[in-house]
């Protein structure tokens, strides 16, 4: 299987998506300015600043020619990760419900944190245990999720919410310590945690990242077997 | 040319920076009096902070080569091998009294302009570092200095974030000497294939000079002249502030972002024939030390430069200090190669001028030559001055105000020290850097001594690294410019062995008052003197850095200091060290030529003690040859943890290796008292060669046999319990007393 990862001018964390997801298959970079999604089985909208974050973090990546193409792909049901500014992007392209409001701290923070895993039966969190604690290094300055009452309500009759900070690990104030979500047909998945940077125990403190890609390829063989 | 009449005064030359003197014999190079944009540009390239006039002589003394050594000072930054046909880029700079008077773009543009010296060398930037200086947080001053504190922090995290080069170290101090002279240095390294490494040196007469990246707009003139080479008024006026603020740059780390992907791939598709990036004194300065480096001439035309407003003259166009800009040479047949890669990027690009045969360096308005000047003159000519170190027979600085009670308990002390501005944890400042981008970051901040990146590891190999600590104890300089300044050599390479790094190669950052007064100047000449021999003695040569002087205020000059930036490599990074203690039952030693003094320490400082006039007395070699013995134990995987003894002494170093670790520890330090030290010194005494490891008790045995080591308890329970003076303290208590900076920022 092929991963394609998005790469805007501003992207920071996309070689780094690149090299988690070669761990369980193939992986090239697609260049914000191009259509063609180069055959991928799975995109990863990856972290950074995307277009530097001007207007609002995500706002002018939505409208890149690559994202129209990932919104049809999403829109056939191929698997979408977004990853901190990647799940920006998506939240603005609405493939995914709420938005990421500034860290109720107001300030850039970068920390290693806990994630409870809620849903483990998606394309994205298969590989996990339920109630599993990944430990994920987080790091932006605008990852305060949020969505109103009736958006939570419904995304919680259908098991939207995928990872949840655990206790006393929400940091940036995200309602109902919600860290992860998946849109509505499952297909399509962002966190402000970085899985991508938990892939190796001697680089990221943790592997727990792994599980996320792995689990895309299981869905993906699945899909395919 | 415009005629006499319109040829500026020499009162405005004096106004520019220059002296008398040093306007008249630009006059004798130019063969008449310069017109204004030749004056500009003079000024410019011989103020102290481009032709580093008051230091060059001194820095001739600095030991520079070593077998590690691939670039040395004079280009953009230094560069040594690492291993695996790769090269490690490095270098320190300061960003002093921009961050005096903005402190946010102040900060925010030192890492910028030390990223754009990293990857003018053709290397990829993989880390930031930082070294702060600062009033106290409390006190009087206190709300300035946590205004600039903040300010310097958010604008490196805005910086370094937003360009995705992770921070990953750094260091700060509280003292009141920076209160109205805070620094700011930033370190950066790069990595890149030794086969890749380019030069600034302008080549081959009628290639085309390339600018690309930001536009140029009247920001930041003047800044290396009036700004950086003067001393400061009253820095805590907010009036003089606001006059200085439109000399510092605004940076843009996303017009970087593209520009250093544009540099990146600009060299890799083998387009460019030399690259210098635009800092101080901007086009003047990149134009004519690129001309100066390859022995010709340059011709740069101001109407082909893209601007940012309209009207600009020809001399604001040349000493602009505009951020975010390079200045590259391409034959004539590759510059349309490098226009297509500049649109990809969505940078400016813009033919700008030609190299020439000339070894002038002309600016033309157009068709009208509007200065013209010999690169030689510029560069060269400045004239350089000797230092008249006089050693002060008072006292500089005053003491500072006791905030501890002399007859304190030892558990009180401890805490004390733990909760103070110098010895108090950085995570506050710390969590707002992102240390983990690019996937190569083995040991964050508070993880280690140093901070470990991972290498690429050749087939089936181990994963080899390298090491990086930035130090540099200004206190303890000011009691003894050259021994403080061998000790701040020496904590970075002890840093270096705690993780199981050899050194490679040393950066440094000479922040120092006003040379031109003879106790500055001989502060400045025992630090070097300090610093070139212990650069010798570990064989760690200096690869490059800057000088930044004048760091003084009203109120008199800064602690001078040596900020030290070290670079090492690691065989096998699933080795690396770490500091906190991580098993219990494992047994604790104190290792090493530890001969710790109250002297100039912290717990000196919290009482309130004038600094002595001299640092005891200590064994450079041996603490070399302790610095080998650990870096061995730890390559071997012997050791569960090492911490190098530095600010707050022994005691401190348990609380911190336990606090790591999350672990208690119980110690009786009898029998060092009897044998060597006496009691309250080897509690909170400082010094170098002193080392806390923890590890099974063979291999304690085993290191016992290369360097003095006492083993003084062991690892386990709640607290941290001493005996022999009784101390007992919960985890929770230390990490209460450490976690104190969060405060500042609430």
């Amino acid at each position: 299987m092929k991963f394609g990862v998005l790469q805007f001018p501003g992207s920071c964390d996309e070689v780094d998506a690149l090299g988690a997801a070669r761990r369980v298959g193939d992986a090239e970079l697609i260049w914000h300015g191009e259509r063609d999604l180069r055959g991928a089985d799975a995109i990863v909208v990856p972290g950074g600043f995307s277009y530097g974050d001007y207007l609002r973090a995500g706002a002018i990546a939505r409208f890149s020619p690559a994202m129209e193409s990932v919104i049809a792909f999403a829109a056939d049901g191929g698997l979408v990760l977004g990853i901190c500014n990647g799940f920006q992007v998506l939240c603005e392209a609405r493939l995914l419900p709420g938005a990421l409001l500034g860290n109720a701290n107001l300030r850039f923070t970068s920390r290693q944190v806990d994630l409870e895993v809620v849903e483990p039966e998606t394309p994205f969190t298969s590989a996990c245990a339920p109630g599993e604690l990944l430990s994920i290094p987080a790091k932006h300055s605008s990852g305060r999720y949020y969505a109103d009452a009736p958006t939570l309500v419904a995304m919680a009759e259908r098991g939207q919410v995928v990872l949840r900070y655990a206790a006393g690990e929400n940091f940036n104030g995200s309602v109902e310590d919600i860290a992860g979500v998946r849109n509505e047909a499952g297909n399509v998945f962002g966190l402000m945690p970085h899985p991508e940077h938990a892939v190796d125990e001697l680089i990221g403190g943790s592997a727990d990242g792994l599980g996320i890609f792995q689990s895309m390829r299981l869905a993906l063989e699945g899909a395919r077997a | 040319m415009p005629d006499s009449a319109t040829l500026p005064t020499v009162e405005e030359a004096l106004a520019l920076g220059l002296t008398r003197e040093e306007y008249e014999l630009v006059c004798e190079k130019q063969g008449r009096a310069p017109n204004q944009v030749e004056l500009a540009m003079y000024s410019l390239l011989w103020s102290e902070h481009c032709a580093y006039k008051h230091s060059r002589k001194l820095l001739r003394t600095l030991p520079t080569e070593g077998q590690y050594v691939l670039m040395g000072p004079g280009e953009n930054a230094g560069a040594v091998d690492v291993g695996g046909g790769l090269a490690c880029a490095f270098k320190v700079e300061s960003h002093n009294h921009p961050s005096a008077v903005e402190p946010f773009q102040g900060a925010a543009t030192g890492v910028g302009g030390i990223l754009r010296d990293i990857f003018a060398i053709g290397a990829r930037p993989i880390a930031v570092l930082d070294s702060l200086r600062f009033g106290e947080p409390s006190g009087p001053a206190g709300a300035r200095t946590r205004y600039l504190l903040d300010g310097a922090v958010s604008g490196i995290s805005h910086y370094g974030n937003s360009i995705g080069v992770p921070t990953v170290g750094g260091e700060v101090y509280f003292e009141d000497p920076y209160e109205q002279n805070c620094l700011v240095n930033a370190m950066a390294l790069g990595l890149a294939r030794s086969d890749q490494l380019v030069s600034s040196a302008a080549a081959g007469p009628g290639n085309v000079i390339v600018l690309f990246g930001a536009s140029t707009g009247r920001d930041g003139i003047g800044g290396a002249s009036v700004l950086a080479s003067a001393e400061l008024g009253a820095g805590d006026s907010d009036r003089e502030s606001a006059d200085m603020r439109p000399t510092v740059q605004v940076g843009d780390p996303f017009e970087e972002k593209k520009l250093l992907e544009c540099s990146l791939e600009l060299l890799e598709q083998g387009l460019l024939v030399s690259l210098q990036d635009l800092g101080a004194a901007g086009l003047t300065s990149s134009a004519a030390e690129m001309a100066s480096k390859g022995e010709v001439g340059v011709d740069i035309d101001v109407t082909k430069v893209p601007l940012r407003e309209a009207g600009m003259e020809p001399f604001e166009v040349m000493v602009s200090e505009s951020q975010e800009r390079m200045l590259c040479v391409v034959e004539p047949h590759n510059v349309d190669a490098v226009m297509g890669l500049c649109e990809k990027w969505e940078v400016n690009g813009a033919a700008i001028g030609k190299v020439t045969d000339s070894q002038r360096m002309r600016v033309l308005d157009g068709s009208e030559l509007v200065g013209d000047m010999a690169v030689r003159a510029l560069v060269d000519d400045c004239p350089l001055y000797d230092l008249h170190p006089v050693k002060p027979s008072e006292p500089i600085y005053q003491p500072p105000a006791p905030r501890l009670a002399s007859d304190a308990t030892p558990t009180e002390t401890l805490l004390a020290l733990l909760a103070s501005p110098n010895i108090v944890s950085r995570r506050p400042l710390f969590e707002q850097y992102d240390a983990v981008v690019q996937s190569r970051t083995v040991r964050r901040p508070e993880q280690a001594d140093a901070a470990v990146l991972a290498l690429p590891a050749a087939e089936g190999g181990p994963v080899p690294a390298l090491a990086v600590s930035i130090d540099g104890n200004g206190r303890r300089v000011a009691a003894d410019p050259y021994r403080g300044t061998i000790a701040a050599v020496l904590e970075c390479a002890s840093n270096l062995a705690c993780v199981g790094a050899e050194p490679l190669g040393t950066t440094n950052n000479l922040n120092f008052g006003n040379p031109e007064k003879g106790h500055i100047a001989w502060q400045l000449t025992e630090a070097v003197r300090g610093l070139g021999e212990a650069c010798r003695v570990l064989q760690a040569p200096i690869v490059g850095g800057n000088v930044s002087l004048y760091n003084e205020g009203s109120t008199g000059p800064i602690y001078p200091t040596p900020v030290i930036g070290m670079v090492g490599r690691l065989p096998d990074a699933h080795r690396a060290g770490r500091l906190g203690f991580q098993r219990a039952g494992e047994a604790i030693a104190l290792v090493g030529p530890f001969d710790p003094s109250l002297a100039a320490g912290e717990l000196e400082k919290l009482h309130g003690l004038p600094l002595p006039d001299e640092l005891e007395q200590f064994d450079l070699d041996a603490v070399r040859d302790a610095q080998l013995a650990i870096r061995d134990a730890v390559r071997a995987g012997a050791l569960s943890s090492a911490h190098d003894i530095a600010e707050g002494g022994l005691a401190i170093a348990l609380a911190e290796c336990c606090l790591a670790g999350g672990l208690g520890a119980e110690v009786g330090l009898g029998e060092v008292f009897r044998e060597h030290i006496p009691p309250p010194a080897v509690l909170f005494g400082e010094g170098p060669g002193g080392f806390l490891v923890s590890g099974q008790d063979d291999a304690l045995l085993e290191l016992s046999e290369r360097v003095p080591l006492w083993v003084i308890g062991s690892v386990g329970g709640e607290a941290l319990k001493v005996a022999d003076p009784a101390i007992t303290i919960t985890l929770a208590e230390l990490a209460d007393a450490h976690g104190g900076l969060g405060a500042l920022f609430s």
